[in-house]
């Protein structure tokens, strides 16, 4: 929705408008993705002191970093429709949120060693020195979860997480939410499920549902009732 | 230490505990009828216009956890602050029992987190023990109510369709919102099955009542509070006109210790401590009315121990605390493989379903007592954190667009458009069923624990019964059975008998209730019918502490209808002389 449509939106409502521009108008650069200044996103003092408290924490290694965005971009790599992981800042997200979630940290940082251990075994060298082919050779033993060998089961219980906290940081950020389309969290007027919808599944909104719901067009009129 | 405690203010008309849904009724009608009210609220001021509060509009990426639940447990922007867990806020458990207590410290207390469904209860609800003798009938009905919901509707606003079901009332309905995608093909499904799909009833503004609040724009996000204040929100529709009469002093961040009386045992004001100098203060008033939640209030009671009030104050019963009980509650997910490859549009709608299934059964029929209601979710939502977890469970077992299986799990290319095929394909569906109150839950004070401010805290003792099991079964049962009937996979695995069916802790569904129950015999209950303690006749409890049953509807509409009802009771009283 653009911007005129936003405001031919609160029109019919007796809006705050100043409140809701501030807010839909707001550019979502790096500063507010960083979340870091007071206010951000509603935060309480101590929720801003917290957010502020894992943020100055650093807990992967620079060679754990590389390897995390190494794997984040076989998992979701660039192609026709966005880009990749990292160009979410995907391993960004992953450092933040095993500070947050503090459970997450051994699985992930064990997980990494038995990477390295078994790239070591099959290539001698640590995965992040491995060639591109031998990366993918060392994923598909861990990437698919119905037909990896036992022996490789710590591996795909990593890579399942790697590949959950992966698909959450893309999608999540500003380009993966763009890549999947949804168009939401605006200020819109919700008049029905669009009719070539509608039809492809067969339904539609009988007569009563159309009489009983609300008319865009009385959505700025007080309501008053016969009695 | 020196430590002192000094008087704020006047000698007030009335002093309100809690500013949630029946201390902001309470304080609205009581301040315009021109009594002089002190508001006393245990957390911060709150707005949800507020830009340094607010939540609305933001995007997941506006937070570093993606709106995970690490701090708020309803995830980040979640407009209520506190949860089961607050730091230096503990409450215990006796061993072999199960209460999870929610609590939200703020201006507007826990109406700022909840789905805005706004049911009445019906005639059965307030006379269940005529039906099945399992409990004790209110010492009202609903015709005593009725007008009270009926105002409550004009004066907050909540959308719905008259339907004419006997025990689940129409009101004066604002028009609803038209069906999302999901929600009409599970009406469609439950109603091959013989289930009804009706428009849901929440407060949520889709015209305006008055001038003062903006009307909904959509964005399906009233859990994080509305800065045009489109939904029901006590501090938006409550507290804000009561300050605007210029007769009410709102104290925030004030703890309530404990309820203040003279040596005749009546009320006379209350202290607390403030959070923000952990000084103590007290507030005196002609009238005490409590409306800190069912468990706060009982608290407060309990701990306000006096030679004239041994037992805690109105408790010569012994009822305070007792027939604690909140609504039960289980779920399932299902995947609608029919919902796959979506085309995308907005469907945000309303902040919460736009349909939704009443109670249908008859308990004659089946073996457990009273019934439940269905909620359900689903749709094309802002993805946040948790997005895409285990894909691997789930892209193995259905054709690609060619046609062709794979395997399950995998990465690249052909993932990533996974992620975009499933998107919008997964539904949900949530019993909330009436649980039945017993003498044997309930709260008191744990003698060996208090908090940082010294009060001593709540000892929980509350079991489930087969009741509630059952009807757990039953709601495992129909989830599945609708499903099935809408061609979806329901996911995991059904709860069975172990987990007892997927019974969720009492105080998960966020609906204790009946902790100073009204009744006609003071030696059985708290408050008499119009929430006024048998004990003490300037003290009123008007939060949900006064319910006699919970019905298998959320509380709020009926905990405002019994304060403004109990407010106008107090209004009308004081002009007479009787208090």
């Amino acid at each position: 929705m653009n911007r005129r449509d936003s405001l031919k939106a609160l029109a019919v409502g007796t809006v705050s408008v100043g409140t809701l521009l501030s807010s839909c108008d707001k550019k979502e650069g790096k500063d507010s993705v960083a979340a870091g200044k007071k206010g951000a996103y509603g935060r309480t003092p101590e929720e801003q002191l917290n957010d502020e408290k894992l943020m100055a924490e650093k807990f992967f290694t620079a060679a754990e970093f590389s390897t995390i965005t190494i794997l984040a971009d076989i998992i979701i790599p660039k192609d026709d429709t966005s880009g990749s992981a990292s160009d979410a800042k995907v391993a960004d997200f992953i450092e933040f949120i095993v500070k947050d979630q503090p459970d997450l940290q051994l699985p992930l940082r064990g997980g990494l060693r038995w990477l390295d251990v078994k790239s070591l075994k099959l290539f001698k060298k640590a995965f992040s020195d491995a060639t591109a082919e031998q990366r993918i050779q060392l994923v598909d033993l861990i990437a698919y979860p119905e037909k990896a060998l036992p022996e490789n089961a710590a591996g795909v219980s990593f890579f399942d997480t790697m590949r959950g906290l992966t698909a959450t940081g893309f999608f999540t950020s500003k380009i993966g939410m763009e890549d999947l389309g949804y168009k939401g969290n605006q200020p819109n007027a919700w008049d029905g499920v669009p009719d070539d919808v509608l039809k492809q599944f067969g339904l539609e909104y009988d007569a009563k549902t159309l009489e009983q719901c609300l008319k865009a067009e009385d959505r700025g009129k007080i309501m008053t009732w016969d009695s | 230490m020196a430590i002192e405690i000094k008087t704020k203010g006047e000698l007030y008309d009335v002093c309100i505990v809690g500013s949630g849904a029946g201390g902001g009724m309470a304080a609205k009608v009581l301040t315009e009828a021109g009594l002089k009210v002190a508001l006393l609220e245990a957390g911060p001021d709150y707005d949800p216009a507020n830009p340094e509060q607010q939540t609305q509009l933001k995007w997941s990426y506006e937070s570093p956890r993606r709106g995970a639940n690490t701090t708020r447990p309803f995830g980040d922007f979640d407009a209520a602050y506190g949860g089961w867990e607050i730091e230096g806020e503990p409450y215990t458990k006796a061993k072999g029992t199960e209460f999870d207590w929610f609590r939200s410290r703020m201006l507007g207390g826990r109406t700022n987190h909840w789905g805005r469904i706004s049911l009445r209860f019906g005639p059965n609800d307030f006379k269940r023990h005529d039906f099945d003798g399992l409990s004790d009938n209110w010492p009202i009905g609903y015709d005593d109510v009725k007008p009270y919901y009926d105002r409550v509707d004009k004066m907050i606003g909540v959308f719905g369709t008259k339907e004419g079901i006997y025990n689940e009332p129409d009101g004066y309905f604002l028009p609803p919102p038209k069906p999302r995608l999901h929600e009409m093909m599970i009406k469609k499904a439950a109603g091959k099955i013989g289930i009804p799909v009706i428009p849901s009833r929440l407060s949520i503004l889709t015209r305006p009542v008055n001038k003062d609040r903006g009307s909904c724009f959509f964005c399906a996000q009233c859990s994080r509070g509305c800065t045009v204040h489109a939904d029901f929100s006590s501090s938006t529709c409550l507290v804000k006109p009561a300050r605007k009469t210029g007769n009410a002093d709102v104290y925030v961040n004030a703890m309530a210790r404990e309820v203040l009386t003279d040596k005749e045992g009546r009320a006379t004001g209350v202290s607390y401590v403030d959070k923000t100098d952990m000084q103590e203060y007290q507030v005196n008033a002609k009238i005490v009315v409590l409306a800190a939640s069912a468990c706060e209030s009982a608290r407060l009671l309990l701990n306000s121990k006096s030679s004239a009030h041994p037992n805690g104050l109105a408790n010569s019963s012994g009822m305070v605390g007792k027939y604690l009980h909140d609504s039960t509650g289980a779920s399932r997910g299902a995947f609608i493989p029919q919902l796959m490859d979506r085309k995308r549009y907005n469907e945000d709608g309303v902040g919460g379903l736009h349909l939704y299934i009443p109670w249908w059964l008859e308990n004659k029929k089946l073996d457990f007592a009273r019934g439940y209601h269905i909620e359900f979710w689903g749709g094309m939502s802002m993805p946040s954190y948790g997005f895409g977890f285990g894909m691997e469970k789930t892209n193995g077992k259905y054709p690609t667009v060619e046609g062709k299986m794979k395997d399950a799990g995998g990465y690249g290319a052909a993932l990533k458009n996974d992620y975009r095929r499933y998107y919008g394909s997964t539904v949900g569906f949530a019993g909330r069923g009436e649980s039945i109150p017993r003498v044997e839950n309930y709260c008191e004070i744990d003698p060996g624990a208090v908090d940082k401010y010294g009060i001593p805290v709540l000892r929980f003792n509350y079991n489930w019964t087969d009741q509630e099991v059952k009807q757990a079964k039953h709601m495992q049962d129909t989830f599945e059975e609708i499903i099935h009937s809408m061609g979806g996979v329901a996911s995991g695995d059904k709860p069975g008998a172990d987990e007892k069916y997927g019974l969720l802790a009492p105080g998960r569904i966020i609906h204790e209730v009946g902790t100073t129950r009204m009744g006609n015999n003071k030696n059985t209950s708290v408050l008499n019918k119009y929430n006024q303690a048998h004990d003490v006749n300037n003290l009123f409890v008007v939060d949900g502490g006064a319910f006699v049953s919970q019905a298998d509807k959320n509380p709020t509409w009926t905990i405002l209808a019994l304060a403004m009802r109990a407010s106008e009771y107090i209004v009308d009283q004081l002009k007479k002389q009787n208090i």
